[in-house]
């Protein structure tokens, strides 16, 4: 019998690890549910892209490219050095008017990134934001795999690659300023807030009387609930936000994870009682050969 | 430096035990054998890219993108090793724990082969990292403890070493410190109790990984008992592998073999048993996934064909040969069947990784030549360590199960 009391031990230790970091984990997840938010009026904007501009400078980013005349011919995605785009939407809305929307990190509530971290390079800030620290990632992309809306993006054709993404300009928030972004933008599309001021805002345009709005706030539920939020009239698809189910991703692993502490717990009595099962008895039969 | 001296007990160890008992210039014609010529053809491309992946960045040698951040080296040589490497805990536990005695002739083929699967899922995964230098951080640096990929790294990390100490024995008795090996060797109980349990929790995580991406995996391959088939069909692959790799080292090894390894079909029949029995639960449980997807309407679609394929063609059809083959004590029916099983399983882990992953994308990832090279470089050094240990070492020779 090697299984000895030392290894025992060792490996209850470890359950116990497991089962004290969970709930720490948690705790922190659960913080910043009201903290600064965005709420973006896709009928306001007029697709100036100064919000572009502001975030390439804040960002120290190279700047964005002009608008083409007719604009741009087809859909942009963030990346590596635009944390921000503005695009027209494929429907327009009653009036004939073209509708656009700024797509960039939605901060969300409980983060799929995040949690998928396996060594908290991405991190949901008490102050809100969910921000990356590069000294700590080892570039698995499980964040990029994670994300619904696709918005981590890898420096692949570097050889000391990082994930880069929106900050929510947390320095600036840290300072007291609101995102380069929402400062500079001239229409009223992006009005920064506190989380619940804003969601009552968008629920009072969208559910008035009259309104021409699609009764949704984008964000409220979404993924868990984000920090951005959106109105529009036009459907949200067609701006490519896309529908993504109100589950927050962390939830769907939980249940694997708790399943971990009692595998550890479970398997080695078990698998224990197996051998001196199997082996009842050998010890006694041998000796007699 | 012309000419190496070295101490002169030196020079006749190394040539019994690295070379054989021949001379250098006789070992190096030795090479010059089909299968050697090929593996350094494969190496001469795969380890310049390689190494060419850490200086040139991943975007030069790969065809990942911001929209598929995991191809080829996840999806094979992280998933596929992983699973395929599963018949050393599955052999150490029927035999160890569960006292198959009979089977001891194939545990340590069986446990060699499942080290050197994952370490080359890891040399696979380092070139996959965009800074593999950082593979340590979840051990030592920052414990991201609401992550499967946390407790993937830890239990891979931990099973790793603790194949590596199973395997130690006959390592340690080729280097001529057999007394040290067999105080290892007493651990034996121990380790196989922490490899099942280690195994149990990565194995399923594997597929854990997944769980959390239900918008961007087609739903005939997404379910939440997702890390349940990855464990299960784990157990399945790891038992045809070892069908698989023992009937391959009989015909190649021949010369090594002792006596255990003359029933060897009979071995092959109860390995195969077992196969089919976990092939059954496993096929079940797919069928119960399918079901609880409430997406059947999807089958009829063509990526719906080609779920039917993995479903009936890699699960159903080996299970039930593997069951004629037994009935009928056809060895031969047996290794067939294990074959496709080993093939459903990468088929499987390719389809839920790759195929099933963003399945709706207008641009799809196809692996480029230079992933495929290094790929078929990690197998072609694995198989080339595995000889090199065999030939060298007491791994396929009969021992007496109590020493």
């Amino acid at each position: 019998m090697t299984f000895d009391r030392r290894k025992f031990l060792k490996m209850a230790g470890a359950a116990g690890a497991v089962a004290a970091a969970a709930p720490a984990s948690a705790a922190g997840a659960s913080a910043s549910l009201d903290g600064p938010a965005v709420l973006v009026d896709t009928t306001l904007c007029v697709s100036c892209r100064a919000c572009e501009a502001a975030c390439a400078e804040q960002n120290q980013l190279p700047a964005p490219p002009d608008t083409p005349e007719g604009g741009f011919p087809a859909r942009r995605d963030t990346t590596t050095t635009a944390f921000t785009v503005v695009n027209r939407g494929s429907d327009a809305a009653s009036d004939g008017s073209e509708r656009f929307a700024k797509q960039q990190c939605l901060h969300c509530l409980h983060p799929a990134c995040a949690s998928a971290c396996p060594v908290r390079a991405l991190e949901k800030t008490p102050e809100g934001p969910v921000v990356y620290h590069a000294d700590l990632c080892m570039g698995c992309r499980y964040c990029m795999v994670a994300c619904p809306f696709g918005v981590p993006k890898y420096e692949y054709e570097k050889a000391i690659p990082y994930v880069r993404k929106c900050t929510f300009c947390s320095s600036r928030l840290a300072r007291g300023q609101e995102p380069a972004c929402t400062s500079v933008c001239p229409t009223g599309a992006l009005k920064f807030g506190k989380r619940s001021d804003l969601l009552l805002e968008a629920r009072r345009r969208v559910y008035a009387e009259g309104s021409r709005y699609v009764p949704h706030v984008y964000g409220e539920r979404e993924s868990g609930g984000t920090s951005w939020l959106y109105v529009s009239d036009v459907p949200f698809d067609s701006l490519g936000l896309k529908a993504v189910g109100e589950t927050s991703p962390t939830q769907l692993t939980e249940t694997a994870l708790n399943a971990v502490p009692l595998v550890m717990t479970l398997w080695p009595p078990l698998l224990m009682g197996l051998y001196a099962f199997a082996h009842q008895g050998r010890k006694s039969s041998e000796q007699e050969v | 430096m012309a000419t190496l001296t070295l101490p002169p007990a030196v020079k006749p160890w190394l040539r019994d035990h690295l070379l054989l008992g021949l001379t250098p210039r006789e070992y190096v014609k030795s090479l010059a054998n089909p299968w050697d010529l090929f593996a350094m053809a494969v190496f001469a491309i795969g380890i310049p890219l390689y190494i060419g992946r850490f200086v040139f960045g991943l975007g030069a040698v790969t065809n990942l993108s911001q929209t598929t951040p995991w191809g080829l080296w996840i999806g094979f040589d992280m998933l596929c090793g992983v699973a395929l490497a599963a018949g050393g805990f599955t052999l150490a536990a029927a035999v160890h724990v569960f006292g198959l005695e009979r089977y001891h002739a194939v545990v340590k083929p069986a446990v060699l082969t499942g080290f050197l699967g994952y370490f080359f899922a890891v040399l696979g995964l380092l070139a996959d990292l965009g800074q593999p230098w950082r593979v340590w951080y979840p051990l030592g640096v920052s414990w991201g403890t609401t992550s499967v990929m946390f407790e993937v790294g830890w239990c891979v990390a931990l099973y790793t070493t603790v194949l590596f100490l199973e395997f130690s024995p006959a390592l340690l008795s080729w280097l001529g410190l057999g007394k040290l090996g067999q105080r290892l060797a007493q651990l034996t109980v121990g380790l196989t109790v922490l490899g099942v349990m280690l195994s149990t929790l990565h194995q399923s995580s594997l597929g854990s990984l997944f769980l959390l991406a239900p918008g961007r995996i087609h739903p005939l391959w997404y379910s939440p008992m997702i890390p349940v088939l990855f464990f299960v069909s784990a157990i399945a692959a790891g038992l045809s592998m070892v069908i698989v790799e023992s009937s391959l080292s009989h015909r190649v090894f021949r010369d090594r073999l002792g006596r255990v390894h003359h029933d060897i079909d009979s071995l092959m029949l109860g390995l195969g048993r077992g196969a089919a029995l976990v092939l059954f639960a496993y096929f079940f449980l797919k069928l119960q996934a399918l079901v609880a997807s409430h997406r059947l309407d999807l089958l009829a679609t063509p990526l719906g064909a080609w779920y039917l394929v993995e479903l009936l063609g890699f699960v159903a059809l080996p299970c039930a040969l593997f069951a004629f083959g037994v009935r009928r004590g056809s060895a031969f029916m047996v290794r067939a069947a294990a074959a496709i099983t080993v093939i459903g399983v990468v088929v499987n882990r390719l389809n839920v990784s790759l195929v099933a992953f963003d399945y709706a994308l207008p641009v799809r990832y196809v692996p480029s030549w230079m992933e495929v090279a290094v790929s078929i470089a990690l197998v072609t050094a694995l198989i080339q360590t595995f000889r090199f240990i065999v030939n060298r070492m007491a791994i396929l020779e009969a021992d007496s199960p109590h020493s």
